[in-house]
């Protein structure tokens, strides 16, 4: 058991360091936070991001745990993490490979052909091309198996028709990794099959959503008799779920190694700045206790993901223990927003930047996290994964299960 | 950075956990409970043999020479079998106190008969209703000799020796008392949960001997409280993942509306969410079991986070258990209520949570050192 980093931790993170503060700005801890779901403003920041990204892999510094044929590194976790921790110290252009490095190139790496990996794994290491997801849809969030956009041959291709919804950065992406219906009769995970998609096509059209915080980070994107090549199916016919499964277990790990914020520390300076009954909240006893909660599941919550990453580094496959992070992570930092605009009285309520202390942060956290305890497995679906999971309870009745996927009920909404 | 124990150390908490199982059932637990026992003598013998009760302490003075890192685990066990014994109080508090602060003199007379369990310690702390603010202390130390009145003490009717908190002058000092002298007379009280025994202890000019630094008394409280405060919160994650793993099996075998009951969503939710306080409180663990084990200064925060988080899981899993099971838990003859009890009884007897957050927050602001 040890806290600290080893000597050679040390002395990688010595070098992450020091390559970043040779060619990066270090973030000025006083700038309000950035939504991971916020959109590049304009071209130049799409631009910005893609020459940061080049300038890594040609240094050596993109997708540090990928095999180094697929442009990666070949280093393990820890060091990822450190980078990653270290990286966050600066003030770098936004990161829209998240999805790409975390999810959908793990996944061509599992299940593609060598043409496949040879096309597009580098490419995507080194961020000339940026990739989307095309999970969810209208009537297919939770339940994501039940989706309906299909997929039919037509010779060497396929005509795709249908909607999809929550996809982050497809109006920015030149590629997207499609889960499509290739057989309504067969029951509904069986019916599925698995594509790599140019979204410059003929008949797709991405529309971005306005969130509740006036970003448009997602999209809806709709297909309209789409062709796809045969040559660029990932997996095969009706064996889609299984590959979207990879993707998925990876999407977790994605998530759940982001490291812990300096929300809690941020909230100490609204404690100590405002005032109740006359003094300083953070006097107040009871605000006091609220404080101690909040650093108490912080902490847990930080340590739980090392410990995880300690089980990974010794070799074990990421397990369902992971959903805590999230699954009290999420509405944990919601409730910490909510707090800080508590005590910020009436002004709490004002995204004037200067009026409302600490240039809005915490209303901006306020309105993103909601969408937190959604993406990437409801709060709902976590406590499922680990009752059913975890604790080996028993699964949900699924009136769903055996029956052909045409013969399934559909509600009116979505 | 590596937060795992190691395969030795797992070792240690295997075999503790074989150990209970086979001579530690609830039944033990309850038969404490429902008798005029204050603790069980069988038990208490057995863990002697096994080394356990000297687990931490150097084998010079007749322990068994392992670290803070195997006891945690040892003390997890505990509290999955409810072990009706005053473990917390002579092992956590009064070895931990002599470890740390006795001479070389006390250590050789009391660490070894702690160790073999031929004494019970205890620490004489509190003085009434509330929490205790430790500068506010009123039993008097004067000339070697202690006056004044300690309630509760945990297993203070049947302890040889207890560690005591008194007013030496302008300050404060801890003591060292022989129960078994003149001027002391104990009174059992009625236990909250009647597995572990509590006492009114009543000191007369009964000979004392300063521990420690004098005037130093209540810094080395603190001191003595933030690690008992780790071996007890994992006492207490021991006992709430056994209440979590008998409730599991008790609604997954019922049956309701067709279904076993543990397959609704209101209950599967709770359980996740039951689980999830488990893992909280034991990360929060780790990080006080390393500083524990280290000696860093980060332990001050990261007692107080094992002592709230192991707090809450176990009272609100306590409370969750005896609701999942429905009207039978609310009998006297499940062992719902046994869980129930030792629940409150942990989470208070080294002063309550809400005591503990105010001391986090106190110092967070102090060290400045945060998240």
């Amino acid at each position: 058991m040890d806290f600290e980093d080893t000597p050679e931790e040390i002395a990688f993170r010595g070098r992450c360091r020091a390559w970043l503060e040779a060619n990066a700005k270090p973030l000025d801890p006083s700038a309000s936070a950035r939504s991971a779901l916020s959109e590049p403003e304009d071209l130049d920041s799409l631009a910005g991001a893609k020459a940061w990204q080049a300038k890594k892999f040609d240094e050596g510094w993109a997708v540090l745990t990928w095999p180094k044929e697929f442009g990666g590194q070949g280093l393990g976790r820890m060091e990822a993490i450190i980078w990653g921790q270290e990286e966050a110290k600066f003030d770098l252009p936004a990161n829209l490979y998240i999805i790409g490095h975390g999810m959908l190139g793990p996944t061509i790496m599992a299940h593609g052909t060598e043409e496949q990996k040879e096309r597009f794994v580098r490419d995507m290491a080194r961020g000339s091309e940026i990739w989307c997801q095309l999970f969810s849809e209208p009537s297919a969030g939770s339940d994501l198996a039940g989706l309906r956009t299909s997929a039919v041959r037509d010779g060497d291709d396929w005509i795709i028709n249908g909607q999809k919804i929550w996809s982050t950065g497809a109006q920015w992406s030149d590629w997207g990794m499609i889960v499509t219906r290739t057989d309504p009769n067969a029951p509904k995970h069986a019916g599925l099959t698995y594509f790599i998609l140019d979204m410059r096509s003929p008949g797709v059209e991405a529309r971005p959503i306005k969130q509740i915080n006036g970003a448009s980070g997602f999209n809806e994107v709709f297909f309209t008799d789409v062709r796809v090549s045969d040559k660029n199916r990932l997996g095969a016919v009706g064996e889609g779920w299984k590959v979207a499964l990879t993707t998925l277990m990876n999407e977790r790990v994605a998530i759940g190694a982001g490291s812990g914020s300096g929300a809690f520390r941020k909230l100490l300076d609204v404690a100590r700045v405002s005032r109740r009954n006359g003094r300083p909240a953070i006097e107040d006893a009871g605000v006091r206790q609220k404080l101690a909660d909040f650093f108490i599941t912080s902490k847990g919550l930080q340590y739980t993901g090392y410990r995880t990453l300690s089980a990974l580094l010794r070799g074990t496959t990421p397990g369902p223990e992971g959903s805590i992070g999230k699954a009290v992570g999420a509405p944990m930092t919601q409730q910490m927003a909510a707090f800080a605009m508590e005590l910020q009285g009436p002004t709490g309520a004002l995204v004037e930047e200067s009026v409302v202390p600490e240039d809005g942060f915490w209303q901006e956290l306020y309105l993103g996290t909601p969408g937190m305890r959604i993406a990437g497995g409801t709060d709902e679906i976590l406590r499922n994964i680990i009752a059913e999971r975890v604790l080996g309870l028993p699964p949900e009745i699924r009136v769903d299960k055996g029956v052909a996927f045409r013969d399934i009920p559909t509600g009116s909404a979505g | 950075m590596n937060l795992e124990f190691s395969d030795d150390q797992k070792f240690i908490q295997k075999s503790a956990r074989e150990y209970l199982d086979a001579n530690c059932g609830l039944e033990v637990c309850r038969g404490v409970l429902e008798s005029d026992a204050s603790y069980s003598d069988n038990l208490w013998k057995g863990l002697a043999e096994m080394g356990w009760l000297g687990a931490a302490v150097p084998e010079s003075y007749g322990g068994s020479g392992m670290g803070q890192l195997e006891l945690v685990l040892i003390a997890q066990e505990m509290g999955r079998a409810l072990a009706p014994v005053p473990f917390a109080s002579s092992v956590y508090l009064a070895t931990e106190a002599i470890l740390l602060y006795g001479s070389e003199d006390q250590k050789k007379r009391w660490l070894p008969r702690l160790a073999k369990g031929d004494a019970i310690g205890t620490f004489a702390l509190h003085e009434g209703v509330g929490d205790l603010e430790l500068g506010e202390t009123t039993l008097r130390f004067d000339g070697g000799a202690v006056t004044g009145v300690k309630l509760p003490v945990l297993d203070g009717d049947v302890a040889s020796l207890a560690i005591v908190l008194a007013r030496d002058g302008a300050a404060h000092s801890l003591c060292l008392v022989d129960l078994a002298g003149a001027g002391v007379t104990r009174t059992k009280l009625a236990s909250f949960d009647p597995s572990r025994s509590q006492a009114k202890i009543a000191f007369a000019g009964a000979k004392a001997e300063l521990l420690g630094q004098s005037g130093q008394g209540v810094a080395q409280t603190e001191r003595v409280l933030d690690r008992a405060a780790v071996l007890m919160g994992f006492e207490q994650i021991g006992s709430s993942e056994r209440a979590l793993d008998i409730t599991r099996d008790y609604t997954m075998s019922r049956y309701a509306f067709g279904r076993a009951v543990a397959s609704f969503q209101s209950i599967k939710h709770r359980m996740a969410d039951w689980y999830g306080r488990n893992q909280i409180a034991l990360s929060n663990g780790y990080w006080a079991a390393w500083a524990l084990s280290t000696g860093s200064p980060e332990l001050g925060l990261a007692a107080c986070n094992v002592r709230v988080a192991a707090s809450e899981a176990f009272l609100i899993g306590s409370q969750e258990m005896v609701q999942m099971h429905g009207g039978v838990g609310f009998t006297w003859e499940f062992d719902c209520h046994l869980f129930y009890r030792r629940a409150q009884l942990l989470s208070l007897a080294l002063g309550s949570p809400s005591a503990w957050r105010e001391k986090l927050v106190r110092r967070i602001e102090h060290t400045n050192q945060a998240a």
